[in-house]
């Protein structure tokens, strides 16, 4: 029950977050002078009537207060607006760019908790070995490589010389797993490769450090005096004790994540949401950068609604507080 | 035959400071039914000793022979290691709130324990025996204080949850670190009472390690005083009391508020006791000895027999006439000491007596 309320109220937050995000942008590019905006629309060489008859066009000579109960108003209804640019929803522009953005997403971070947690309690409870060595010699080289830099490594060692030896698994471009799960996976396997690497590392070294820190707990000592046996008392009782800071670790993570996306999906030519949003701030378009950023924001707050539930079903101490 | 014997038990850490000699040649035994304290302060090397027994201290390099129930604890494979702890010895730690698992329900964590050692328990009858065995302790409302967590109990409910868990399988010997160092003074007489009781039901051994000589005064049997990983001196509860014949155990009787050997002030034993790493020569209790003789500087005194059935053993150069707190033994030690001083041992007692925290004088 105490765990129902505690979702009901993250939710609540969560929906002030956004509205809190939708209002900032709105004031950011609403609240200045009407000819400005409608710039955004008529273009910057627009003659005085073309100008004035955007400024028509986009409500701009009512009101703040009444522009803002119509934003609000359409925002409700789920209608994030139309394009300056081609007059396309912006709902239906976002519809079709979060396929590849999803599957990049999801797949990189699930390859890095894997790649990170796998090696990182591995390392731990080998401490000092060769594999652990090894593995933290690989988690330096993993922080330090820039994510352009292993996106193009990638291209070049990988995906070219493949490619050119009659290997077609391993692609560019964006097909989706309607298309067929392995020619998904041959499309996003190195962009995901390439966004996880550095996380993995870092995963690699937090989940190490942190069960290293709990094998020295008072509890440990105590799981050891009752009798259980090695693997119990490491996988039963460190990790599970070791993974809360991992867990915390990723809603941050997660938050910061949309931004690094979009290096990746211009390396692999993704397409995608975070292509499509550099392409609206280039352009001023207005209605589509605020429709990514109530976008990003809903997936940031869900992202973390979802790994404070985590957060709160692994340790019973946050539940109540 | 005793329960445990354990035989000239050496524990050292290899350390990037040096070797850190935390058991020197301890030997002791335990009988079936029995209570021995150990009393020592931190650093004396008590927790190292006991947690030894059952293998608890990884990376220490150790030799000696540890005899329970007739098999050699520290020689037996790990797997019949695992077997021994929890269902032939128990632990009780230190510090109840570290102790137990804060992810786990307290209930739980003890019908895991049991179901470890038995697998024929189902999770049910686990947590029917995690009830029983918390009524037991005295935790109110056992049915419902099961399922909650370790954060929901108090220290002194952690710590009798805690005890729970070290009864729950009926083991032979109970070790208990310091169990309540780490509670309130009113929780603490509580815990020993319970702790005694459920002893004298079941007819545990008890190892009970303290730093606090009240606690032995209450619980113990026999009584082993621990001085740099080494037995100071052993015997029964009364001997070490009233016949204390080493100076270190005079000095903690003498510490102690409103004991029977304590004057009208405290005396506290001036000093430091000493790095492991570095420990002095001859014994290692001279430089804090107002009885300090050029003997102790050199040599290091064996445990031998002071008292009259030679179960009261002392390790210090004093003749055996030097037992007891009375003015008699105090004139007998003044008349060894005079005549045996003299050099190296007068400077280290002169810079004792020099010292801020010598004898007689308390720092407010």
């Amino acid at each position: 029950m105490a765990l129902i309320r505690f979702l009901i109220r993250r939710i609540l937050t969560g929906i002030v977050v956004i509205w809190v995000v939708a209002s900032a942008s709105f004031l950011l590019f609403f609240a200045r002078p009407a000819e400005t905006v409608a710039r955004s629309l008529a273009g910057r060489a627009a003659s005085p009537a073309v100008l004035q008859n955007a400024i028509n066009q986009l409500g701009l000579n009512q009101p703040i207060l009444v522009q803002y109960g119509h934003y609000v108003s359409r925002l409700v209804h789920g209608n994030l607006g139309f394009s300056y640019y081609d007059q396309e929803s912006v709902n239906t522009i976002l519809k079709q760019d979060l396929p590849p953005t999803a599957s990049l997403v999801a797949g990189a971070v699930i390859l890095w908790l894997i790649v990170g947690l796998g090696v990182g309690i591995l390392s731990a409870t080998r401490a000092r070995s060769f594999f652990d060595r090894f593995a933290t010699f690989g988690v330096l080289a993993g922080i330090s490589l820039p994510t352009f830099v292993l996106g193009e490594l990638l291209l070049l060692v990988v995906f070219l010389p493949l490619n050119e030896h009659g290997f077609h698994w391993i692609q560019d471009g964006y097909v989706g797993p309607s298309g067929g799960l392995g020619q998904w996976v041959g499309h996003m396997v190195l962009p995901w490769v390439t966004l996880a690497t550095v996380q993995a590392a870092v995963y690699t070294r937090l989940s190490r450090g942190s069960l290293l820190d709990t094998l020295g707990e008072d509890y440990i000592r105590t799981a050891r005096a009752k009798g259980l046996s090695e693997r119990v008392v490491i996988y039963r009782h460190a990790v599970r004790a070791a993974m809360t800071p991992v867990v915390s670790q990723l809603g941050v993570d997660l938050g910061a994540l949309l931004g690094g996306v979009v290096v990746v999906e211009t390396v692999f030519g993704l397409g995608g949401l975070g292509q499509v949003s550099v392409q609206a701030v280039d352009t001023d378009n207005l209605p589509v950068i605020i429709g990514f950023v109530i976008v990003a924001a809903l997936f940031v707050v869900v992202a973390n609604i979802i790994v404070d539930m985590c957060y709160a079903l692994l340790d019973p101490r946050i539940r109540i507080t | 035959m005793s329960l445990l014997e354990v035989t000239d038990l050496r524990v050292s850490f290899p350390t990037a400071d040096g070797v850190v000699q935390a058991v020197r040649g301890v030997s002791f035994t335990v009988e079936a039914g029995q209570t021995l304290g150990i009393v020592g302060e931190s650093g004396s090397g008590k927790t190292v000793l006991t947690q030894t027994l059952l293998r608890l201290t990884p990376g220490g390099d150790i030799s000696g022979e540890a005899r329970f129930d007739g098999i050699d604890l520290l020689a037996i494979p790990d797997e019949d290691m695992r077997r021994v702890r929890g269902a032939q010895i128990a632990v009780i730690f230190q510090d109840p709130l570290t102790s137990l698992h804060p992810l786990f329900r307290v209930g739980w964590q003890i019908s895991e324990m049991i179901r470890a050692h038995d697998k024929s328990v189902s999770k049910r009858q686990g947590r029917a025996l995690a009830i029983d065995l918390l009524g037991r302790v005295g935790i109110p409302q056992p049915q419902q204080r099961v399922d909650d967590y370790p954060h929901q109990f108090s220290g002194g409910m952690r710590q009798r949850a805690m005890i729970a868990m070290a009864l729950a399988l009926s083991p032979k010997m109970i070790i208990a670190d310091e169990p309540t160092t780490a509670l309130d003074a009113t929780v603490q007489a509580q815990i020993l009472e319970l702790l005694l009781e459920l002893q004298r039901e079941s007819g545990t051994a008890l190892i009970m390690i303290t730093h606090d000589l009240g606690v032995v005064a209450d619980i113990a049997d026999e009584v082993m005083v621990m001085y740099a990983g080494r037995a100071a001196e052993k015997g029964s509860k009364h001997e070490i009391f009233y016949e204390p014949h080493h100076p270190y155990t005079k000095g903690l009787l003498e510490s102690i508020p409103n004991s029977s050997a304590g004057a009208d002030r405290l005396k506290p034993i001036s000093g430091q006791p000493p790095s492991l790493i570095n420990l002095p020569t001859g014994c290692k209790f001279h430089p804090r000895c107002i009885y300090v003789m050029d003997r102790c500087v050199r040599e290091e005194p064996p445990l031998v027999a002071v008292g009259g059935d030679g179960w009261h053993r002392s390790a210090c150069w004093l003749p055996p006439a030097a037992a007891g707190l009375g003015s008699q033994a105090e004139e007998a030690r003044r008349k060894v000491v005079n005549k045996a001083r003299d050099g190296e041992a007068a400077q280290v007692a002169a810079s004792i007596s020099g010292s801020p925290d010598a004898e007689g004088q308390v720092i407010a």
